[in-house]
C-alpha cells in the first residue's frame, strides 16, 4: 500500500485526527492497555483459568479485596467454580478481542475487494453487489448470527460446537456484516476514479488492477479504518451476545460474554461481582473503541463537527 | 384514478414479493429439517428394531423422492401445519404462537417508551445542538449503545430487583386473558413485570432514534422553507413540530424498517435475562433440546413477521410520501 509518492503513510484524516484531539490519544493508549492486557493475558494472569484441576471449590465466590471477606490472593474475587476472576477476565478478553479482531479481518477481506469491484466496474458487477450488500443489511447481522449458530449446536451438539467455537464465531461474524466495508469502499471508489491522478496513472499505463491497488485504496483508506473501528466494536459485542445465549463461548474457555452468562445466576445470591466484573470490562472496550469511531468519523466529515457532535447510526 | 394505479400497482408487486420471500423462507426450512431432523429416532425411542424403525420411515414418507417430501411440507404450510414438536408434542405453529403475545407486548412497550422519549428528546438535541443538555443527551447514548443489551437488563435486576427490591427480576407474573390474549397491561402485577425487560429493550433502541430524530431534524432546519416561516413569523414550536418534524419523519421511518431484524434479537436477549415466556425464549429452549421442527417453524414465523413489517414499512412512507417510495418501486 505504498509508494509513488501520492500515497501518504497514514491517511491524513486519522492523522489529524490524532494530533487535534488530545481525547484521541488518551483512547488510542486505553486501546493498547486493554490490548496488552489480552496478548500477554497467560504472562500477567495469576492463575490458568482453563485448567480446571487447580481450582479449589472452597474458595468459590469469593468477594473481590476491596469488600469484607475478599483477600489478595484474589484480588477480583472468584466465580462459584472457584476460578479466579482477574485471571478469567484476562483471559476472556483475550478471546473477545481475537475474536472481535479476526472477525473483521474476514469482513475485510470480503467487503473491500467486491465493494471496490463494483465501484471500478459499474454495470451489473455493482448491481448484483449493491443488492446483496442491501438485502443483507435489511436482514439483522445479529438475528442472522444467533440463526447460524443455533443451527450449528444443532447440527455438532453443544460439545462440539465448544470446541470449535472459536472459528465458527470469526466466519460467523465475519460473513454477516461485510456489506459496511463494501459500501464504503464502493462510495470511495465511485468519488476517486474519475479525479486527475487516477487519468493520469491510466494515460501513463497502469493497468486497472494498478489503479485500483496502489492509487485509489490508499486514498480511501481513512473511512475504511473507521468503518472497521465500528465493525470490532460491533463484533465483539456480538460474540458477547452469542456468548450470553449459550451460543459461542463455551464456559470451559470463557469469553467475556460466557463470564457474564455464568455468573448471572449469582446475582441474587449477592455475588454481584462474578457478572458485573466482566460486564465492565466489556463496556469499557466497548466504549472505548465506539468512541474511537466517532472520533475519528468527526475528524474524517468537519461538518458533522460543526453540527455538534457525531452521528453513529 | 390515475393516481390509485400506480399505488395498486406498487400495493400487488410487494404482495408479490412478499410471497416469492416465504416461498424461500419455507425451502430453507425444508432443507434444515430434512438434513438435521431424524423425526423416526424422536418417535420411536432408542429400543426400536432397525425393521420398526424401516417401516415406520415407509409410512412418514421419509422415503419418497424430495420433490414430493417438500410439494408435502408446503402442502402443510399452506393448511398452518408446519410439524410437530419434540418437546411439546404438539403443532409446533401453535406452540409458538402460545408466546406471540408475550413477545408482542414487551416490543409495544419498549417501543412506546422509545417513541415517547426519543420525539422530544431528538427534537431537543436538534434545536439546541450546542447545550450542554444536548450533550448530556448524545454522551449518554453513546454509552447506551456500549452497553450490550443484556448487560442493561443484569444492572438493572441487580439494581432494582436485588438490591431495593422494588420490581421482580423475571417472568411475566399475572396476566388477564382478553379473548384467548394473555396480556400484562390490565393488572398491576403484569405491568411490574414488564417495566424492567420493556426499559432494557428500549435503552437499546432510544440512541438510535434519538440520533436518527437529531440528524434527520438537523436537515430539515436548515432548509430555506423553514426560513420562510420564520421570516414570515410562524411561531418557533409550530416551525419544529409542524413543519420540520413532519418531513424529517421519512428519513427517520425508513431506517426504523431497517432495524426491524435488529429488535428481534433484542427481543430474544432481553427475552433470555428477565425469563420473558416469549417466543425468542422458546426458540433457545427448542436449541437446547435439539427440537429441530420447532427451530425450522420459528424461523417461518419470523421470517413471516419480518416480511409484514418490512412491508407495512413500506406502505407507510408511501402513505407519508407518495412520490419518493413509487420512484423507487420503479
Amino acid at each position: 500500500m505504498t509508494g509513488e509518492g501520492n500515497a501518504p503513510p497514514a491517511p491524513a484524516p486519522v492523522r489529524s485526527a490524532v494530533r487535534g484531539h488530545p481525547g484521541v490519544i488518551a483512547l488510542l493508549i486505553l486501546l493498547a492497555l486493554f490490548a496488552a492486557a489480552g496478548l500477554f493475558a497467560p504472562l500477567i494472569a495469576p492463575q490458568n483459568p482453563y485448567d480446571l484441576a487447580s481450582l479449589d471449590i472452597l474458595d468459590s465466590e469469593l468477594p473481590p479485596v476491596w469488600l469484607v471477606g475478599g483477600s489478595w490472593t484474589y484480588p477480583l474475587g472468584t466465580d462459584a467454580q472457584g476460578r479466579d476472576l482477574l485471571s478469567a477476565v484476562l483471559y476472556g478478553l483475550r478471546i473477545s478481542m481475537l475474536v472481535g479482531i479476526l472477525a473483521v479481518v474476514i469482513q475485510a477481506a470480503i467487503g473491500i475487494p467486491l465493494g471496490m469491484l463494483a465501484g471500478y466496474l459499474g454495470g451489473r458487477a455493482d448491481t448484483i453487489v449493491t443488492r446483496f450488500a442491501d438485502i443483507q443489511l435489511s436482514l439483522s447481522t445479529l438475528m442472522l448470527a444467533i440463526v447460524a449458530l443455533a443451527l450449528f449446536r444443532t447440527w455438532l451438539g453443544a460439545e462440539s460446537l465448544g470446541a470449535n467455537a472459536v472459528p465458527i464465531l470469526v466466519v460467523v461474524i465475519g460473513l454477516a456484516e461485510w456489506p459496511f466495508f463494501a459500501r464504503t469502499a464502493r462510495a470511495g471508489v465511485l468519488s476517486e476514479k474519475a479525479k486527475d491522478y487516477v487519468r493520469a496513472a491510466r494515460a501513463l499505463g497502469a493497468t486497472d488492477g494498478e489503479i485500483v491497488r496502489r492509487h485509489i485504496l490508499p486514498n480511501i483508506l481513512s473511512p475504511l479504518i473507521i468503518v472497521a473501528a465500528i465493525g470490532i466494536a460491533n463484533a465483539i459485542m456480538a460474540e458477547a451476545a452469542l456468548s450470553f445465549l449459550g451460543l459461542g463461548m463455551p464456559p470451559t474457555r470463557p469469553s467475556l460474554g460466557t463470564l457474564i452468562r455464568s455468573g448471572y445466576d449469582l446475582i441474587f445470591a449477592g455475588a454481584w461481582w462474578v457478572t458485573l466484573i466482566p460486564g465492565a470490562v466489556l463496556v469499557a472496550l466497548l466504549l472505548t473503541v465506539n468512541l474511537l469511531g466517532d472520533s475519528l468519523r468527526d475528524a474524517l466529515d468537519p461538518r458533522l463537527k460543526s453540527r455538534g457532535g457525531s452521528v453513529t447510526a | 384514478m390515475d393516481a390509485i394505479r400506480p399505488a395498486a400497482t406498487f400495493l400487488f408487486q410487494r404482495l408479490f414479493q412478499m410471497l416469492l420471500v416465504m416461498l424461500a423462507i419455507l425451502t430453507i426450512a425444508f432443507a434444515i429439517r430434512s438434513s438435521l431432523g431424524d423425526p423416526v429416532r424422536e418417535l420411536t425411542g432408542p429400543v426400536a428394531s432397525e425393521s420398526e424403525r424401516a417401516t415406520l420411515r415407509d409410512e412418514l414418507g421419509l422415503n419418497d423422492p424430495w420433490p414430493v417430501q417438500f410439494g408435502r411440507y408446503l402442502e402443510g404450510a399452506a393448511r398452518g401445519d408446519l410439524g410437530t414438536s419434540y418437546i411439546y408434542k404438539r403443532s409446533t405453529l401453535a406452540v409458538i404462537l402460545d408466546k406471540f403475545p408475550a413477545s408482542f407486548e414487551l416490543v409495544l412497550a419498549a417501543f412506546l417508551i422509545v417513541v415517547l422519549l426519543s420525539i422530544p428528546g431528538g427534537i431537543y438535541c436538534a434545536v439546541r445542538p450546542r447545550s450542554l443538555g444536548a450533550k448530556l443527551v448524545l454522551g449518554v447514548s453513546v454509552l447506551g449503545v456500549s452497553i450490550p443489551v443484556f448487560l442493561t437488563g443484569i444492572l438493572l435486576i441487580s439494581l432494582f430487583s436485588v438490591l431495593l427490591g422494588w420490581l421482580p427480576a423475571f417472568g411475566r407474573g399475572e396476566t388477564v386473558s382478553v379473548f384467548g390474549w394473555e396480556s400484562s397491561f390490565l393488572s398491576l402485577d403484569g405491568l411490574e413485570h414488564l417495566l424492567l425487560p420493556a426499559v432494557t429493550l428500549s435503552s437499546i433502541m432510544l440512541p438510535l432514534f434519538i440520533r436518527l430524530i437529531r440528524s434527520a431534524m438537523l436537515d430539515e432546519l436548515g432548509r430555506d422553507y423553514v426560513r420562510t416561516a420564520r421570516a414570515k413569523g410562524v411561531s418557533r414550536l409550530h416551525i419544529w413540530i409542524g413543519h420540520a418534524l413532519r418531513n424529517a419523519w421519512l428519513p427517520v421511518i425508513a431506517q426504523a424498517g431497517l432495524q426491524f431484524g435488529n429488535l428481534l434479537a433484542f427481543t430474544l436477549l432481553t427475552e433470555t435475562v428477565f425469563q420473558w415466556p416469549g417466543m425468542g425464549f422458546l426458540f433457545l429452549e427448542a436449541v437446547a433440546r435439539a427440537d429441530i421442527p420447532l427451530i425450522t417453524t420459528y424461523l417461518v414465523v419470523v421470517g413471516g413477521i419480518f416480511v409484514i413489517a418490512n412491508t407495512i414499512a413500506d406502505l407507510v412512507s408511501l402513505a407519508l410520501d407518495p412520490r419518493v417510495s413509487l420512484e423507487a418501486a420503479r
